[in-house]
């Protein structure tokens, strides 16, 4: 059983990959990576009290997604979306349980709201005016596959364009210890069920028990292990070398997914 | 959308552990709201608390997942056949033929509360015993369930606040329909935790007394927690397996979001408006169709008065309605699943249940709020869920014998 969508738009942002047009030449193999720590822009789309109280997650998220629906010559209310995660904000969460477990545990209503797994899907709506459906997710280390299949989902069984993030930024100590997710990165792919002019590639994926593709940098390979949304890399990477064929994905422990990159 | 059937489902939640539980208290008006004494809170709140959740083993093999919200699960697993029914699924379709989507808004969140009192005071380090990935993390309860039943196929948990486990609905129905899978592990799991307690009591949203759903002096919610699954298949074609007459089926999901303000609805609803239209296009009827409307109703000033304004708008003012929450608290991210098999329960016994606590319905709320039960047939209901971040999702069931 396969799912069949085509990419008409990229997002990436990471530790020293600043969006997907400036890493190309990093994942195609042409430039040495060089880790930098991971530039989150402003929020320029949200009015100023939503842009004050959003975490990095919301930068991210936004950063991140409306790269990928620019560069499809989309507009992003129109899109439905999904919202992949393996943690959500972990400042916050870390600020939370710190206060809860202090003598004084109000906490503030701005701190509770930005609790939500699915604040960045919140803040979306308000900066981009998307009243579509969202799909907030989180399937922990398999969070890119679980995103990338109910975005495919979406464009097969109901026939419609869709942006799919996944998004992940860093616990501080002492979460962190017992996650460490290094820093925030970010993968944004629009899809479509149609290939159309801005189509990039055709996107097949299927379950598989092959094991997963890993990079030959060592940096890279890092990355991908270690942040639960550069599970998705292998993905970019073809599409970067300009290189059809048949690649597997990290999803969960007994599960791959096989993706065929095909393009247009 | 082709109807989906919903072969096997079940709730625990404080007004019963399981359908028969749940069924004689919704028919005997008896709510499971007590004054809050969970753990170290002191607000002045009613909560609606499992009882026994802490008892609950985990096996052995499962005991890294051991959380209040995970023990939760199996306790809500353990009811009703539910586990048989989904072995029976595994052989007939195959372990990797079965997704699982859960939804949760705050998952094993009590155990990195409880661990945070517990930090090393040189270090500040978490205790050694704290296992983040299988009982604080999002995922947690769906991997769990996952385990549990030694699945193969995809999982995930839907958190988008208290309308997770409605959603999930949505997300295997358009993966069964993308033939990905043949059957769905659906439901919500959602368990008291500090972070909601004190959150939503920042909020100035948590009532002292018992909610009052739609009442005119409502002021607040009251938190519950709650465990409901359902296992989700395609309609048997095979003429020897026809469907009973009361068999309870997913007619139609809408989904949409605010886009407005993270933690207000928009005030005249008009995200949950296009929901609740949404599921009516998928499933092909008109408002006059539907018998009875679960209502969010979470007793806050802003939420009822934003439903009932649409409810009165897309279906009219006679229409029988009701919130649950009154009876059950608002379990969050478990609302969904629970107010799912609530309405399962109205459409195979006929009973349209009344919202409980609510006096004076408030007279703007143009709307047919129950206050006493209703005995009657009830072919199609929909329900209703909305969350944090203007996230809002409507679902629409009927019985096999309504279509």
């Amino acid at each position: 059983m396969t799912l069949t969508a085509y990419i008409e738009g990229i997002g990436l942002t990471g530790p020293g990959l600043a969006n997907w047009p400036g890493s190309q030449a990093v994942l195609g193999g042409q430039l040495p990576y060089q880790p930098a720590k991971t530039i989150l822009p402003p929020p320029a789309l949200l009015p100023a009290a939503e842009r004050r109280r959003s975490g990095a997650i919301v930068k991210l998220t936004l950063a991140t997604g409306l790269e990928a629906i620019n560069a499809a010559g989309l507009i992003a209310a129109n899109l439905p979306s999904v919202f992949s995660s393996s943690g959500g904000d972990g400042e916050n969460c870390h600020a939370i349980c710190e206060m809860l477990a202090s003598s004084d545990r109000q906490i503030s209503p701005t701190r509770f709201h930005n609790s939500v797994h699915n604040t960045a899907a919140g803040y979306w709506g308000i900066a981009t005016g998307s009243m579509t459906s969202s799909s907030v997710l989180c399937a922990f280390d398999a969070s890119f596959g679980a995103g990338l299949l109910e975005a495919l989902c979406q464009v097969v069984a109901d026939n419609t364009r869709t942006v799919m993030l996944a998004c992940d930024t860093p616990y501080p100590e002492p979460l962190f210890s017992t996650r460490p997710i290094p820093d925030a990165f970010g993968i944004a792919l629009v899809l479509a069920p149609e290939k159309s002019a801005q189509a990039l590639a055709k996107i097949t994926v299927s379950l598989s028990d092959l094991p997963a593709d890993r990079f030959d940098d060592n940096a890279l390979e890092a990355l991908r292990i270690r942040i639960p949304a550069a599970r998705g890399l292998p993905v970019l990477r073809a599409i970067a070398q300009r290189a059809d064929g048949r690649y597997v994905l990290d999803y969960l422990n007994d599960t791959t997914l096989a993706v065929e990159i095909t393009l247009c | 959308m082709n109807p989906l059937w919903l072969s096997h489902f079940t709730a625990t939640s404080s007004i019963g552990q399981g359908l028969k539980q749940t069924l004689a208290a919704l028919r005997e008006r008896r709510a499971g709201l007590v004054p809050c004494t969970f753990d170290t809170v002191d607000l002045q709140t009613f909560i609606g608390e499992v009882a026994g959740v802490d008892t609950v083993q985990l096996p052995e093999h499962l005991a890294d997942f051991n959380c209040r919200n995970n023990r939760l699960a199996l306790l809500g697993l353990l009811q009703d056949g539910f586990i048989e029914g989904v072995r029976a699924a595994i052989a007939k379709y195959g372990a990797q033929r079965i997704g699982v989507f859960l939804g949760t808004s705050t998952s094993g969140i009590l155990q990195t509360e409880l661990a945070y009192r517990r930090r090393d005071p040189a270090s500040g380090k978490l205790p050694a015993d704290f296992i983040y990935g299988k009982t604080h993390n999002t995922y947690s309860v769906a991997n769990f369930t996952r385990c549990y039943f030694d699945l193969t196929g995809p999982a995930v948990v839907v958190s988008s606040a208290c309308s997770s486990s409605a959603k999930v609905f949505s997300s295997a129905r358009r993966m069964m329909a993308a033939g990905l899978i043949d059957a769905a592990v659906v439901g919500g799991v959602d368990s008291l935790c500090l972070t909601t307690l004190y959150g939503f009591n920042s909020l100035g949203l948590v009532s002292e007394q018992p909610c009052r759903p739609y009442d005119a002096q409502r002021n607040g919610l009251s938190i519950g927690e709650a465990a409901a699954f359902a296992l989700l298949e395609r309609i048997p074609q095979h003429v020897s397996k026809r469907l009973s007459a009361d068999a309870v089926l997913l007619l139609g999901a809408g989904e949409s979001s605010d886009a407005y303000h993270m933690s207000s609805p928009h005030p005249e609803g008009r995200g949950a408006r296009m929901a609740m239209q949404e599921a009516l296009n998928m499933a092909g009827l008109q408002p006059t169709d539907i018998d009875y409307i679960n209502l969010h109703g979470t007793a806050t000033q802003n939420n009822d008065a934003a439903e009932g304004c649409v409810v009165s708008s897309v279906f009219g003012s006679a229409i029988p309605c009701s919130s649950t929450k009154g009876a059950t608290g608002h379990t969050l991210g478990a609302a969904g699943g629970l107010e799912a098999v609530i309405c399962a329960l109205a459409l195979q016994h006929g009973l349209l249940p009344a919202g409980l606590n609510t006096q004076q319905i408030d007279p703007v709320l143009d709307v047919d709020y129950l206050l006493q039960n209703r005995e009657q047939p009830v072919a199609r209901v929909l329900s209703n869920s909305f969350g944090f971040g203007g996230t809002n999702c409507s679902l629409i069931f009927g019985r096999a014998d309504s279509l």
